[in-house]
């Protein structure tokens, strides 16, 4: 490591701040959790993943408010049609399950339910 | 690349002791085997300080906290939770609500929910052999601000203003010191760090200095810049590999990126900080012991003043705090002196970190707010006495402490409350003790340690030492008298006022302690020759009683071969013979072999 200047350590500071973020529960109010069983996989929940951290990793604000993870397959949505599923639990707002959720699903979930604090209807579906 | 999990593992002393590096290793293997490595981090952290369930594998963003792992399980591990997202509910020990497939929160953990992490914030989150993690969690902000924005005055403003007292026992005001040192005209001054931690059962320097190296040189080169010195030394004894070798590391890497050194950060300032290896004497925990040893002498301490803050090092301004105390420094500093004195008691601030050991369900280390109770730690974060057995005291402040009874169990815990109680607060030892322990034997233990580790140079700790455990060795054995009971009374005395410095002065402590509180079980080892407790191996006899019918299970299991008799007829124990072993009575299964 070459010796460092005020902004060098403030390039650090930046680059690694998203991952800190990323890895630090602390704080956050908002917790999606994706469904990665077999066919959520195969359904895409990895792309499903990638999207939902690229709307969060683009916001500074949802950066600190939210923390997206894995599970396993979610009883009951893995009937083929659902997947993939999510389910998102803000702070004072009901948990909910969302189902197909591609890519451009995500950014409705994040504007209208996380930032918008209203539940995206159209795309809940009832777990059984 | 993109990193989405986090796989923590527990790096500390005790979890690398039992393997934690193995399972990192297995872990980094297995990441690799099933192709996740490039989504997924394998860290070796400080310690998460619930040691009693180590090793511990820590899940990051969700949370999953996986307990006593062991290295064949990281196939699983990562197969399961990293690959398909499924949580290994055997290992895991906050289990998930169901309706959320939520895991619960680690703060949600009873041994957690009463802490507050300042100190410990870094240690068990980031990588502490790596200065960029550091550096990403605002490390080093603190330093900037003092190279380049505020004053050495403001400086010791903010620490007067977060009310930081040290943490190494005395609780001295931190800005004090940096003050008298600051004031003191020299051509050299130095800053030291005191990581010669030496009470039995406390281990919160090393777990600092373990997992969070950097905030230590942080507050050392603000000290230095503060009071004009550009050297440092840390003291800290070679039985601390661990944190040796991540020191080592951290000052490497610090050197390197200009953060050590010859003008760093390009502000002109000059500072370099170097290891020392205690040999392992408890004095040297003494700072003028300390400094004496750093200079190559015999570790003995020398009266004060005058203080090290005005002549200490080779004759020069010294600073000298404990590992703990500096780690809060870059926080103070970095957020201000309100932020921090908003936590805790009116006359000490902030949080303080404990080794809680004994009898405890939860071991381990925590760190919580000034003013706590007792009542919270033992039984909300410790999780209570194990085995249904009762809570007889807590033993704070090391060998110089006291013992603190069921009666205090809700004062809240301070410095000042400490001593009036008799203790004190020491560095952050905890032990807990339950009605299986004897506070004659534990104080017995005590001086034994004190008088080990006397130095030998003034009269009233050499001697008085060895006297009060003359004392107790023969009450534990069952030949006290009540005049000995005078006697201690009286060499305490002496040696609280005569002794050269605080290892003599505290050491009679747990003595004036124990008379004080369980004077009751002193009286029952002299006057009915009996141990309430049943641990004074002297004062014991096993007996066997009429339930015998003579199956000789316990003359198979005696070492000694004292225990004699006809098959199916009673037995009998030699008392002269037996070595009050107790196998006798553990093999027993008819109730019918007795201590008393």
């Amino acid at each position: 490591m070459a010796k460092l200047t005020r902004a060098d350590l403030k390039k650090i500071r930046d680059a690694k701040s998203k991952e800190i973020r990323r890895r630090d529960p602390e704080g956050k109010t908002t917790h999606v959790i994706i469904g990665l069983g077999t066919c959520g996989i195969k359904a895409g929940a990895r792309e499903t993943f990638d999207a939902f951290l690229d709307e969060v990793d683009a916001n500074e604000k949802l950066q600190l408010e939210v923390t997206v993870t894995q599970t396993g397959c979610m009883k009951g949505g893995c009937d083929g049609k659902n997947e993939p599923t999510i389910s998102v639990i803000a702070s004072g707002m009901e948990p909910t399950v969302y189902g197909n959720v591609k890519p451009d699903a995500v950014k409705r979930i994040v504007n209208e339910h996380i930032i918008g604090r209203k539940t995206v209807s159209d795309l809940v579906i009832d777990l059984k | 690349m993109r990193y989405k999990n986090y796989v923590l593992i527990c790096g500390g002393t005790a979890c690398e002791s039992s393997k934690a590096d193995e399972i990192y290793r297995n872990i980094q293997k297995e990441l690799e085997a099933n192709n996740v490595h490039g989504e997924t981090q394998a860290l070796k952290t400080g310690c998460f300080g619930f040691c009693e369930k180590g090793p511990i594998v820590k899940m990051l963003p969700d949370e999953s906290f996986y307990v006593h792992v062991k290295p064949e399980d990281a196939k699983e591990l990562v197969e399961e939770h990293i690959v398909k997202g499924r949580r290994v509910t055997r290992l895991l020990y906050n289990k998930p609500d169901c309706t959320t497939s939520a895991v619960a929160s680690v703060d949600d953990i009873d041994f957690y929910k009463k802490q507050v992490r300042v100190v410990l914030r870094n240690c068990g989150f980031i990588d502490p052999e790596d200065i960029n993690e550091y550096i990403a969690r605002d490390g080093y902000v603190a330093l900037e601000k003092v190279l380049f924005d505020i004053s050495a005055d403001d400086v010791i403003k903010e620490l007067e203003t977060s009310g930081l007292r040290g943490r190494g026992g005395a609780g001295f005001p931190t800005w004090r010191k940096w003050m008298f040192t600051k004031n003191t005209e020299s051509d050299q001054k130095f800053i030291v760090c005191n990581a010669d931690e030496g009470d039995p059962g406390a281990y919160m320097d090393r777990s600092i200095l373990e997992g969070d190296p950097h905030a230590v040189l942080e507050a050392m080169t603000i000290a230095g810049k503060t009071v004009g010195a550009s050297r440092g030394y840390i003291y800290i004894r070679a039985e601390y590999p661990l944190a040796i070798h991540r020191l080592e590391i951290a000052i490497k890497q610090a050197k390197e990126g200009g953060l050590l050194g010859d003008n760093i950060l390009e502000s002109g300032f000059n500072f370099n900080i170097e290891i020392r290896l205690g040999a392992g004497a408890f004095v040297c925990g003494e700072e003028t012991a300390l400094l004496a040893s750093l200079e190559g002498k015999r570790g003995m301490p020398i009266p004060r003043p005058p203080f090290p803050a005005v002549k200490g090092l080779w004759g020069k301004p010294t600073i000298i705090n404990n590992v703990e105390t500096y780690a809060n420094i870059p926080a103070i500093i970095r957020n201000g002196g309100a932020s921090f004195a908003a936590k805790g008691t009116e006359a000490s601030k902030g949080t303080k970190v404990f080794a809680l050991t004994g009898k405890i369900a939860n071991s381990g280390l925590i760190e919580v707010p000034m003013g706590i109770t007792l009542r919270e730690i033992v039984y909300e974060i410790g999780g209570g006495i194990p085995n249904g057995k009762k809570f007889k005291a807590v033993q704070t402040g090391g060998p110089s402490g006291g013992m603190i009874t069921s009666e205090f169990l809700d004062a809240p815990i301070d410095f000042d409350n400490l001593t009036k109680l008799g203790s004190m607060m020491g560095s952050g030892g905890m032990i807990v003790m339950d009605e299986d322990d004897c506070a004659v034997d534990v104080t017995k233990f005590y001086l034994e340690f004190t008088v080990e580790e006397s130095c030998g140079k003034c009269t009233p700790c050499r001697i008085g030492g060895a006297q009060l455990y003359h004392y107790l060795e023969k009450i534990t054995n069952g030949e006290g008298t009540m005049e000995d009971i005078e006697s201690m009374r009286k060499i305490s005395r002496a040696m609280q006022k005569a002794s050269l410095c605080a290892l003599g002065q505290t050491a009679p402590n747990p003595i004036i302690s124990t008379l004080k509180f369980f004077e009751d079980e002193y009286l029952a080892h002299i006057k009915d020759r009996k141990c309430p407790a049943g641990k004074c191996q002297k004062m014991i006899r096993y007996v066997i009683n009429e339930k015998c019918i003579g199956c000789t299970a316990c003359v198979r299991k005696c070492p000694v071969n004292c225990i004699t008799g006809e098959k199916k007829q009673m037995h009998v124990i030699d008392q002269a013979a037996c070595v009050k072993c107790g196998e006798c009575e553990r093999v027993c299964k008819f109730a019918a072999i007795v201590k008393n």
